[in-house]
């Protein structure tokens, strides 16, 4: 575990960087039309970078057991399902997440 | 409570929902690190990002370098720099307040403050700063849920990190639903996969983003004919 002041200091620079990019657009195009590609970027990334925060959680999968990749695939498509079927947000999330917990922790408990 | 505050509390029920319960894991995770509830609090509040917050659990764990950390954040919220083009002139006008929504634009705020229709007779800007608000206060308290009941709970908490991962699934999802080109969604899925196998899952990040924004460039004209269609 880190120390303290490692920690703050981990959590700081994490919170300028952030801070810098979500104040960006502020200080580019204050005062002046924002240019036309980048507006266009602005409406198109949002699912491109949804499907792609999907895949990073996946980052770590591996096909060379079960456990490695069967808990994940099958309770995404429990979440898709539920969401699809009843568009609850809590439902979807939680009811995923419990079967996913149920499914590391009971069916394909590593002990 | 006040009209303003009404609307705003009425708007943000499904990010309640959804906030509170990866706040919890967020917290229960910093909790089974070793980490006092101050510190999730403290991130929660100063670092505001949900992904964002979960990636930062591996820099405290792994212990890497501060340069590393602010590439990473750079990369992994990038995505940030885009949200603030819709509102430039909207935060602009609130003065004092602009500051606070700027750091509070979440992927969640962020959506809901572009699906809200300015009303007549009440202080639109009461509104969305009350939006901003609540959200983050939903996310205060489930950090501190979980990071308190952590101590109690005596049930074992292995997977409920998956609760980030149903999150963009399931945001995943209602943008499919309401885009009208699904071009921007393959585009983000492919790449991604494509740039896991090829760079691996340390390295994937930076070359999909960029070819990402290289092929929606290259599609532009398609998806804004299909956008303008109906």
């Amino acid at each position: 575990m880190l120390s303290s002041a490692q920690t703050f200091a981990v959590i700081l620079t994490a919170t300028v960087c952030t801070f810098f990019l979500r104040a960006l657009p502020f200080a580019l195009f204050a005062g002046r039309e924002i240019p036309v590609p980048i507006q266009y970027l602005g409406k198109t990334l949002p699912p491109a970078v949804m499907a792609l925060l999907v895949v990073y959680c996946f980052k770590s999968t591996t096909v060379s057991s079960l456990a490695g990749f069967l808990p994940q695939f099958l309770c995404v498509a429990v979440v898709a399902m539920l969401h699809l079927w009843k568009g609850n947000t809590l439902l979807s999330i939680f009811g995923g997440t419990i079967c996913y917990m149920f499914l590391v922790q009971v069916v394909f408990s590593a002990s | 409570m006040k009209t303003e505050q009404k609307i705003a509390f009425q708007k943000t029920l499904p990010v309640m929902a959804g906030y509170l319960s990866i706040g919890i894991a967020f917290g229960l995770l910093m909790q089974n690190m070793g980490y006092h509830v101050f510190w999730a609090l403290l991130i929660s509040l100063v670092l505001y990002a949900g992904s964002m917050q979960f990636v930062l659990l591996q820099f405290l764990s792994g212990g890497v370098s501060l340069l590393t950390v602010a590439v990473m954040t750079l990369l992994v919220n990038s995505r940030h720099m885009f949200y603030g083009l819709s509102f430039i002139d909207t935060f602009r006008q609130m003065k004092k307040k602009s500051l606070y929504m700027i750091h509070s634009l979440t992927d969640e705020t962020y959506s809901l403050l572009c699906s809200y229709e300015p009303k007549e007779g009440i202080d639109n800007q009461k509104v969305r700063f009350y939006i901003s608000l609540y959200d983050h206060i939903y996310w205060l308290i489930g950090t501190a849920l979980g990071s308190l009941a952590g101590t109690w709970i005596p049930f074992d908490t292995t997977g409920i990190d998956f609760a980030m991962t149903a999150l963009f699934t399931v945001i995943f999802i209602d943008q499919w639903k309401s885009a009208k080109s699904h071009i921007p969604a393959i585009t983000g899925l492919v790449t991604g996969i494509g740039c896991l196998l090829a760079f691996g899952p340390d390295r994937f990040l930076p070359p999909t983003l960029l070819l990402s924004v290289a092929v929606l460039l290259a599609c532009k004209n398609i998806v804004q004919k299909k956008d303008q269609e109906e």
